[in-house]
């Protein structure tokens, strides 16, 4: 026990000194990416063939209507090809998925959600995986960046009209400049590994007891890491990353940790020089460093001492888990997968230890900002650095101010509905299901624990992570049709009121800091950021937690 | 804007319907660059650099490396059912029938589940007698189903377990069976990832191969 424990802070080292050491670069590229006037000889050509202006500064109302006219067509096309998957090549003689599953597949994978209504390997062909999935992994991740930096420079820029920069060259270089390059390296990593790439399709081998197997084919490792590094999380198939050809070994575990906590972390760097301080940045990375934290090493503590009955009986809480990641790698990749909007697993969630799951479900209702989905966790914690600053100016009687804008009543209001939004889809979502028959048909386990199956796929949607208490029967109409609702209003309702509030700032005039200024780079600011997290999601959350993983914990 | 709410509205939809088609191009852009030529070029480039890893890492009878599904028995990285006194058996597993991979996944039940305590007691109690053990010397993993369905490994205790037994079936030194596990377990890959585990299909080769 005592090895594992020593193997558990290890591996927990390695992860930091590997993210602390590309954080530096890696935020000053993507500041450069995002900042820099020219665009390279292949994304001119780019822009002039589609007929799109990247040069336009657009007020925030053209940026979301450009942001929502891209995922509308992602939806559209991704629908379709999963309706006609019969009739397209590479098919793997699958038919096409019917309209409940294609609409749930499609809003998923659009709101960078990857929640998996469907079995990869029973499914989807490699052409539906390829053109639909592969590519909404990366662009859907490249959305949420572009919204992270709209809400930088609206804090950044003075007195530009709400002129907050242009979708088009912020997602193409999102895409193409930022998540291609590291892609290209790390599925040649994972491949290295065991990863599978290939086109063939599944055909039956026979094994040494005579027995016969399905040998399986697929192009995983291009969609494998894309799926991590955009914190999307829906994998090639249904096992996700604890199936072997996804995830193989204890080094490629520790690798798509590292890819999908890779951005997230670095995008504070990114923040601090956009706003020319940097010490700005520094605080925000130490709000989600501390939470972050702190829920690792409550997710391994209960997943090292099994509580419950078959944990228990059977000598550790292996039920759902993989014998190459032990229970410390497990803990650290679902610590990794809800603190950011990924929602790949490596162990079955449903299975894990009931403090565990807890903390799995906890980390997600802080809205994913410990670090947070990929620009989605920057601009989640922006708006609650913006919300502590507010609540700090009533408590001393300070000027609200945030990186020299001042926070006035309409700022706050935006800021009000955002933090709302999620926890009302969640808990209105999760309501209607225990009360209505078809959402009752969905749960397997009675008792407290069905009420988190529920709790926790309402939870897990609305906040765009994707992952599961996957005993749930989420595959009906009904869970099919109410989570896909809960992905778009957790989706699109937070990113207009972000790229709102970003007008608004935008258009201000910057402040200088004066003797009444509440300094945001101090620990004093990041312990009362973290503490507003805590608060506001422990208000809204504990009642229905304490009827879920709560009693569950103290039965 | 509150005396003229309509036209606002109008050249909303208008609008969306514009930046729409716009979306249309770039996006069907995007699938030609990342959904075509990306993930063609890395199946090209990963089929020329790691060819057996691309196709499955499969082995052969003899325990050699192969990219053929013709000669292959296996995947080093995929669990198969073994079930018999001669083999080293893998994780229960409940892809399908078990170890269906068309069917990856887990059982989903919760920790206080009673059916799987049950499950679990009853897979306590027959893994024990077959390999004559009290059932509290069983290890966890030999009693609980992977995430997968597809683990291939167990942990070095299960496998010590199970050496006396495959040695009598097969009539081999259990001195000899203890080094063949030995050959075949892993470390944790740079001291602390993950925890050590053994390859029960490639044991299971080897053993083959020694008689």
């Amino acid at each position: 026990m005592t090895a594992t424990v020593w193997a558990a802070i290890g591996q927990f080292g390695i992860l930091l000194v590997l993210l602390a050491a590309v954080h530096l670069p890696l935020g000053a590229y993507m500041a450069r990416v995002y900042s820099s006037p020219h665009h390279t000889r292949v994304e001119r050509a780019w822009y002039r063939t589609l007929r799109v202006d990247p040069d336009a500064e657009q007020r925030w109302s053209t940026y979301l209507l450009s942001l929502l006219g891209f995922s509308l067509a992602s939806v559209l096309l991704l629908y379709a090809l999963g309706r006609l998957q019969a009739h397209l090549p590479w098919n793997l003689g699958f038919s096409g998925l019917d309209p409940a599953t294609a609409w749930n597949t499609a809003v998923s994978f659009t709101t960078n959600t990857n929640w998996q209504s469907y079995s990869g390997e029973a499914a989807a062909g490699h052409l539906l995986q390829m053109a639909g999935l592969t590519v909404q992994n990366f662009v859907s991740a490249a959305v949420g960046m572009a919204v992270a930096i709209a809400l930088v420079r609206g804090l950044a820029r003075s007195g530009t009209d709400a002129r907050i920069g242009n979708f088009w060259s912020d997602l193409t270089r999102g895409a193409l400049r930022i998540l291609l390059p590291i892609a290209v390296v790390g599925a040649l990593v994972l491949a290295a590994n065991g990863v599978i790439q290939s086109l063939d399709p599944h055909t039956a081998i026979t094994t040494i007891t005579g027995e016969t197997q399905q040998a399986l084919g697929g192009p995983v490792a291009s969609q494998e890491v894309i799926k991590v590094l955009g914190t999307n999380g829906g994998g090639f198939f249904n096992a996700n990353s604890a199936h072997p050809f996804e995830n193989p070994n204890a080094l490629t575990n520790l690798v798509e940790i590292f890819l999908i906590l890779l951005i997230p972390s670095a995008l504070p760097r990114t923040f601090g020089l956009m706003v020319g301080d940097r010490r700005q940045g520094w605080a925000i990375l130490g709000v989600m460093t501390g939470l972050w934290t702190v829920a690792t090493g409550l997710l391994t503590w209960a997943e090292l001492a099994g509580p419950g009955l078959a944990p228990s009986l059977a000598g550790a809480a292996m039920e759902g888990k993989e014998a190459r990641f032990g229970l410390a790698g497990t803990a650290l990749f679902g610590a990794a997968t809800t603190g950011t909007s990924t929602g790949a697993v490596d162990s079955m969630h449903d299975s894990l230890t009931a403090p565990g799951g807890g903390v799995a479900m906890f980390t997600m209702m802080l809205g994913e900002v410990a670090p947070g989905g990929v620009g989605s966790g920057l601009y989640g914690m922006l708006v609650l650095a913006v919300l502590t600053v507010f609540i700090a100016g009533l408590m001393v009687g300070r000027t609200p101010e945030y990186a020299g804008k001042k926070i006035g009543r309409g700022e706050i209001t935006l800021v009000a509905l955002y933090v709302l939004t999620v926890p009302a889809a969640v808990l209105l979502g999760s309501a209607i299901s225990v009360v209505t028959g078809p959402g009752l048909a969905g749960i397997q386990e009675a008792g407290p624990h069905g009420l988190s199956e529920v709790l926790y796929a309402f939870t897990s949607a609305s906040n765009n992570n994707g992952s599961a208490f996957a005993g749930l029967a989420a595959g009906t109409p009904y869970f099919n049709t109410m989570t896909g609702l809960a992905m778009l209003v957790g989706r699109f309702v937070p990113i207009a009121l972000v790229l709102a509030l970003a007008g608004r700032l935008a258009s201000q005039n910057t402040v200088p800091a004066s003797a009444g200024t509440l300094p945001t780079h101090r620990p004093l600011f990041v312990g009362l950021v973290g503490a507003v997290t805590l608060v506001v999601v422990g208000l809204t959350f504990i009642p229905v937690l304490s009827l879920g993983p709560v009693v569950e914990s103290l039965s | 804007m509150t005396t003229a709410p309509t036209p606002t509205v109008v050249s909303g939809l208008a609008g969306l319907w514009r930046h729409s088609l716009a979306g249309l191009r770039v996006l069907l852009a995007f699938t030609v660059v990342l959904g075509l030529a990306y993930p063609l070029a890395m199946t090209g480039v990963i089929q020329v650099v790691f060819p057996w890893q691309a196709n499955g890492s499969l082995l052969d009878a003899a325990g050699e490396h192969t990219t053929s599904r013709t000669d292959a028995v296996g995947s080093t990285l995929i669990g198969q059912d073994f079930t018999g006194p001669q083999w080293f058996h893998g994780r229960p597993s409940v892809a399908g029938d078990g170890y269906d991979t068309l069917a990856s996944g887990g059982s989903n039940l919760g920790p206080n589940n009673a059916d799987l305590a049950a499950t679990i007691a009853e897979r306590q109690a027959a893994v024990a007698a077959e390999n004559s053990v009290a059932p509290e010397e069983v290890p966890a993993d030999a009693v609980t189903a992977s995430a997968s369905g597809l683990d291939p490994h167990i942990s070095p205790a299960y496998a010590r377990l199970q050496v006396a037994r495959v040695a009598a079936a097969r009539h081999l030194d259990p001195a000899a069976v203890s080094r063949v596990v030995a050959e075949h377990t892993q470390g944790r890959p740079l001291g602390a990832l993950g925890d050590p585990v053994v390859d029960v299909l490639a044991v299971n080769l080897a053993l083959a191969g020694l008689e």
